[in-house]
């Protein structure tokens, strides 16, 4: 299991780092094995930061992150080489996530010197081959070619299928679907479900709440670093309970259903009764589902 | 009748010959009408907005005439459209939040704007004033530099710039892909206010995001690779397309309450042809699940029923 216990991140801010700006703020988070967990938030929002985090991108401030246990962010030399055998990211821009002087090729190789230096050839073959289908692509249409060859739902599949040539267990995907054309886009979130039922665990970071909502189990919704409400992805849209939620899902164009029609729906459903908040400031408002009180809003804002 | 595009051609200068961008557009655009232009990358949907207010040295016009308020417009001629631009056709360009001068304040970049045609700054601040308001902006923002605005504002000056001479015809292009869920709508809402209180005529909103039209929009138009493919009342387009690509287009989008589990969507395979020698007959029939022998011919555009037009030799069969 991936845990996040009350992650801090202070940035610093200014010409000689006088300014601070809190990024996340004690976010508390985990992620088990064939489980999809959608972040989600507007820009400024700490869901990125985050993700980074988990793949040791950017240090912590205060908390922890532990993988099955063990503590990720004192993780050096070999140990943290072995945690990339683990756990990988994808992230937005396939366009600068390649070199364009190389073929795609190149990041495969790179995982093989790193990883799989004693697998024979033939084993290397097989296993290149069968992370390629796994994301739908013909081995003949990828390999050879340069990154300007190819579109962006290719290169994004060929970065998913790099994680997949080591036995991952969680994937990072940091608005993955973002730069990708609607017609292709559902493709690879039905191949993020499929690896989900191959048992792995996705954290999913997006600003779309559609696509949040079409592929994870549970979601979290963070606002200026902090988590605003969280819990089973079908009761935090279903029953949003936070002022912000309700915005935001009162905001996100439908294809079926006008802005005025949805603020009717809204307006009709009665803001649910919290109680009073326990350590973390998050209140459980039925079963699987919490969030933040609205009081703390006013603080904050 | 506000604007009236016939046969449109631009294709685009390369070393290894025309891209054929845009190819063959007829359409009309109503008084007041606000109609949504929507396609994949690569459709030429912006090629179609740029083609209505200014041809950048990559593009040629191969043929076609645009007519807006029954007066022809000199697309060809950059000098005989600058009596246009800006007064009769205006643009929100794509990335507005990068279309305003670093160096300028806001209030002095509209100044020069405003004497570049001949208008008189201080005769138009009150009314410039008034709309700022409108869209929640404050005075001061004048007095300011764009880096000191955020996006969502930048993008509301931008708005209001672009209209301030009541345009005829403005063109959005990607107004709100950049700005936050929130501000997303507040922005989008606007374009329709400024139509209802006649700040503008007729607005085209180029967008790849359908669900964003189908908000606002009182018709859509569906481009892919070069070509339109369907044009019709905003909500029917949606709810009950004519044409095969539509239909997996919206067919292929997540929207809140679908779920991975529930219902899978599918994604259209395949991929768009390449516009530098595009096959003949029509665009989409590689991908099409309907595609028969006489798809390799041209599809024309038909008036299927009174204002739902469509390019496709299934659906009007």
């Amino acid at each position: 299991m991936l845990e996040l216990t009350d992650v801090t991140k202070v940035f610093k801010t200014g010409t000689f780092g006088g300014g601070a700006l809190t990024a996340v703020s004690g976010v508390t988070l985990s992620i088990e094995p064939g489980e999809v967990v959608s972040l989600i938030g507007e820009s400024g929002s700490g869901k990125t930061t985050i993700g980074r985090m988990i793949l040791r991108l950017t240090d912590l401030t205060s908390g922890s992150i532990t993988f099955d246990g063990s503590d990720v962010t004192r993780l050096e030399g070999r140990a943290l080489h072995d945690y990339y055998a683990k756990v990988q990211g994808v992230f937005q821009d396939p366009f600068s996530s390649f070199n364009p002087v190389f073929k795609v090729d190149r990041v495969f190789e790179m995982i093989r010197g790193n990883y799989l230096r004693d697998l024979p050839p033939d084993a290397w073959n097989a296993r290149l081959r069968s992370s390629l289908e796994a994301v739908a692509l013909e081995p003949g249409e990828i390999l050879g070619k340069f990154p300007h060859q190819l579109s962006g739902g290719q290169l994004q599949r060929v970065l998913i299928a790099r994680a997949l040539l080591l036995e991952i267990r969680y994937l990072v995907a940091d608005e993955i679907i973002s730069m990708l054309d609607a017609s292709t886009r559902v493709d690879v979130l039905n191949l993020l479900g499929d690896l989900k039922a191959r048992g792995l665990g996705i954290l999913f970071v997006t600003h779309d709440l559609s696509l949040g909502n079409y592929i994870s189990d549970r979601t979290m919704i963070l606002r200026r670093g902090r988590v605003v409400e969280t819990g089973v992805t079908a009761k935090v849209f279903g029953n949003p309970v936070h002022p912000y939620t309700r915005t935001l899902v009162a905001s996100v164009p439908q294809l079926h259903k006008t802005w005025h029609e949805l603020d009717r729906e809204l307006q009709d459903a009665p803001l649910a009764k919290v109680g009073a908040a326990p350590g973390d400031g998050l209140v459980e408002v039925e079963d699987g589902h919490f969030v933040a009180l609205a009081q703390e809003e006013a603080t904050t804002t | 009748m506000s604007l009236s595009v016939d046969n449109l051609r631009v294709y685009y200068r390369t070393l290894r010959g025309d891209v054929r961008a845009l190819d063959g557009a007829t359409f009309k655009v109503a008084d007041g009408e606000i109609m949504g232009l929507a396609g994949e990358s690569g459709c030429g949907k912006t090629t179609l907005g740029k083609s209505l207010i200014r041809l950048d040295g990559r593009m040629r016009l191969v043929e076609g005439t645009v007519e807006l308020d029954g007066v022809k417009l000199p697309l060809d001629d950059t000098r005989a459209m600058d009596e246009f631009r800006f007064r009769k056709v205006s643009i929100v360009p794509q990335y507005a939040m990068s279309a305003l001068n670093p160096i300028r304040k806001i209030g002095r970049m509209i100044s020069e704007l405003l004497a570049s045609r001949g208008v008189s700054y201080d005769e138009t601040l009150p009314e410039l004033r008034r709309r700022l308001g409108l869209v929640g902006l404050e005075d001061e923002v004048l007095d300011r530099y764009p880096i000191e605005l955020s996006g969502g504002m930048k993008q509301r000056v931008v708005m209001v710039l672009s209209t301030l001479l009541d345009p005829s015809l403005l063109i959005a292009d990607e107004l709100t892909s950049a700005l936050d869920v929130s501000t997303q709508r507040a922005v989008a809402e606007m374009l329709v206010e400024f139509r209802d209180r006649g700040f503008v005529r007729s607005t085209i909103v180029i967008t790849h995001d359908l669900s964003i039209l189908f908000q606002i929009a009182d018709t859509i138009l569906i481009m892919y690779a070069g070509k339109l493919m369907e044009k019709g009342p905003a909500a029917l387009v949606v709810d009950d397309p004519l044409h095969p690509y539509t239909r997996l287009l919206v067919g292929s989008l997540p929207e809140v309450g679908v779920r991975y589990e529930e219902r899978r969507l599918t994604g259209i395979p395949g991929r768009p042809p390449v516009l530098l020698d595009p096959p003949p007959g029509c665009r989409f029939r590689d991908r099409c699940p309907l595609a028969s022998a006489k798809c390799t011919d041209e599809p024309p555009m038909v008036e299927l029923v009174p204002g739902r037009h469509v390019a496709c030799w299934e659906a009007a069969a």
